[in-house]
């Protein structure tokens, strides 16, 4: 086993081990099919949200847990293990209510938002367009006021949950004219007319559903603008800060899940008498692999832990982003490697697991607009 | 409705060896779980108490101070209570002492919550001892009809209508209340523990019945005293291999190619 969070408590590892038992039954035996369809499975999803696992994050007073960072992420940890796509959709979907107490949203939406999340909705963060992914302000949905309620025109393209949501957070221009000042955020829903374009046919994560979201004169209340009208941007930013963060933890999953087998691999693989982890060149690649999740888990519960103490993450979070993201990479490639001419073969999982890993290092914003972040927060730095 | 579930925490057989020297079961490291049978009860416990909510669910274990981790489990399942009876002298019970001690303790729960159990839902048997005796020697011991190898139940005006597993066929069967039902394995899997119920279980006090809660036990029948079993000897099955499976309908085909077997294994 490639080890787990050690600093948990008691709690957290009993909630994270209820998880696992969860997935490990009903998620791990079908993985290598949905791999295939690109299903993602409801069944399994509602099973966890039978068991609460849905909208842990929600305050106790808005119905929710009120679970921590570090207390989701270790069950997230123990879902990503067995299929990161899963965990991913499965964690976005109902994770979105810390923009709300952000923006400082009326209790009403609070309580409306949660109240939907609590009895089955599926959420979605509609930001990326076709030309605007890393450079997020130039996206040209727009929304216009028109008495009560706001027109909103636009397509949302590679849409986490797109297909499966019924509440789209959605990013729009209320004024061009202002620049990235102009961006609001409104809560619209599929029955306001939101349709779906075509869902994606990607290279790994294919668990998770990703889909064009198109609004075409969708009419929301004007109750259901999230705080300010011009500060969406700022409220994305500040999301995405922490979601660097958070969303990680389905990589360091495939990391140690990727770990895993190759472990197990080099201990019952023989090559000229001996198991391969007998062997020097292999042995110090499984070392160095281990070290690299090691270090990835730490630098993931430290920023979490940050997070939890409402203390600013700095360049914490683009550099927790980029060295996750490029372990569960550099993990996985080395963990077909170790299964040699059987890890390239799709009979076993590694393959599946390095086209899985490849996402983390684009979306969250690329490494690049990370390392990007990073200095600039550097430069700023006193 | 009142429903006391008796579940026994047992060592994962799955995960368990034998030593082959000593014949005994290689404990360490083997991980301990509710009786699978067990969890079974509590799951059409849990039934009953979905269609009336007003359902009342305590689960008992008897066993030493780890065993409260089985009822644990049960309280994040679905019990609203728990209780274990633990104590020096109830150590080396077979299974006629732990079901007159556990039809005491039924009489002892009831007394502390103020309730009378309508139905006391066991597993059919352990997975460790594999006896299937405690469910109804407890009925015999409280003077309750029974109803053994339930797959699932009602409640009805008259009381309980169990479906009961057989060989060929299920029968269904009507029970007055209060009664025992033992479980066998359903076609459903039991529901999964929540979140809530966990934490409310880590925080749940389980009351520990011993020895001096029951003065007027008879002391001749608990214990290594109280129990006619002993053991003479404990060995591992040798296991037969090879065999051969003819399959077809029941007749005289089926007749002649058993005996062409047989001849031609020289054995006729």
């Amino acid at each position: 086993m490639s080890g787990k969070n050690l600093l948990l408590t008691e709690e957290q590892r009993e909630l994270a081990e209820m998880a696992a038992q969860i997935v490990n039954t009903e998620l791990a035996p079908r993985v290598a099919d949905l791999d295939r369809t690109g299903e993602f499975p409801m069944d399994v999803m509602e099973i966890l949200r039978n068991s609460g696992f849905y909208g842990m994050g929600i305050p106790e007073q808005y119905g929710g847990l009120g679970f921590d960072n570090t207390t989701q992420m270790a069950i997230y940890e123990e879902i990503a293990r067995v299929d990161a796509g899963f965990s991913f959709n499965f964690a976005l979907a109902s994770g979105e209510f810390g923009i709300l107490e952000d923006a400082g949203a009326s209790e009403e939406l609070k309580k409306y938002y949660a109240d939907k999340i609590l009895s089955g909705s599926v959420c979605s963060f509609c930001l990326t367009e076709s030309q605007a992914g890393s450079d997020a302000s130039n996206i040209s949905t727009t929304a216009v006021r028109e008495g009560d309620e706001y027109v909103i025109n636009g397509t949302k393209c590679f849409i986490t949950n797109g297909a499966l949501a019924d509440l789209f957070m959605v990013f729009a221009y209320t004024d061009k004219s202002k620049g990235a000042k102009g961006i609001s955020l409104f809560l619209a829903e599929k029955e306001d007319g939101v349709k779906i374009g075509k869902t994606e046919d990607k290279m790994g994560l294919k668990l998770s559903v990703t889909s064009e979201v198109i609004f075409d004169d969708v009419r929301v209340p004007a109750s259901r603008l999230i705080g300010q009208e011009g500060r969406g941007f700022i409220y994305a930013m500040h999301a995405l800060e922490k979601a660097r963060i958070t969303s990680m933890i389905h990589a360091l999953g495939i990391a140690e899940h990727a770990m895993d087998i190759a472990l197990d691999y080099a201990k019952v693989r023989v090559t000229f008498g001996k198991p391969i982890i007998k062997h020097q060149g292999l042995a110090f690649l499984l070392a160095d692999m281990q070290k690299r999740v090691d270090a990835a888990r730490a630098m993931l519960y430290y920023s979490a832990a940050v997070l939890d103490r409402g203390l600013a993450v700095g360049t914490l979070s683009p550099s927790t982003k980029i060295f996750v993201s490029e372990t569960a990479m550099s993990v996985t490639t080395d963990a077909v490697q170790v299964l040699g001419g059987y890890g390239y073969m799709k009979e076993y999982p590694v393959e599946k697991l390095m086209r899985d890993a490849k996402v983390f290092s684009i979306f969250e914003g690329t490494n690049q607009i990370n390392l990007m972040v990073s200095s600039g927060i550097l430069e700023h730095m006193k | 409705m009142n429903i006391l579930v008796c579940v026994k925490q047992v060592p994962d057989t799955t995960e368990i060896k034998i030593d082959p020297v000593t014949n005994t079961l290689i404990r360490a490291g083997v991980p301990s779980i509710v009786n699978p049978f067990d969890g079974y009860a509590l799951e059409a416990a849990a039934r009953v108490k979905d269609k009336d909510p007003d359902t009342r669910i305590v689960a008992v274990s008897m066993g030493p101070e780890q065993a409260k981790a089985a009822l644990k489990e049960c309280l994040s399942i679905a019990a609203d209570k728990a209780y274990l009876v633990s104590g020096r002298r109830f150590g080396g019970s077979d299974t006629l002492a732990t079901s007159y001690i556990l039809s005491r303790a039924v009489r002892k729960i009831e007394e502390l919550e103020g309730i009378q159990f309508d139905a006391i839902f066991c597993g059919k048997q352990a997975i460790d001892g594999d006896t299937a005796q405690v469910g109804p020697e407890m009925a015999e011991h409280l003077g309750y009809p029974q109803v053994t190898c339930g797959l699932e139940c009602r409640v009805t005006n008259e009381g309980l209508e169990v479906i009961r597993e057989g060989e060929n066929y299920n029968t269904r069967v009507a029970v007055s209340l209060p009664c025992v039902v033992t479980f066998t394995k359903p076609s459903w899997d039991p529901r999964y523990p929540s979140i809530k119920r966990r934490m409310a279980a880590n925080r749940a006090d389980i009351p520990v019945l011993c020895e001096n809660d029951f003065p007027d036990m008879d002391d001749g029948r608990i214990g290594l005293k109280g129990s006619p079993t002993h053991v003479k000897r404990t060995f591992v099955p040798q296991r037969k291999t090879g065999g051969i499976k003819l399959e077809g309908e029941p007749g005289a085909d089926l007749a002649k190619k058993l005996y062409k077997a047989l001849n031609n294994a020289a054995v006729i």
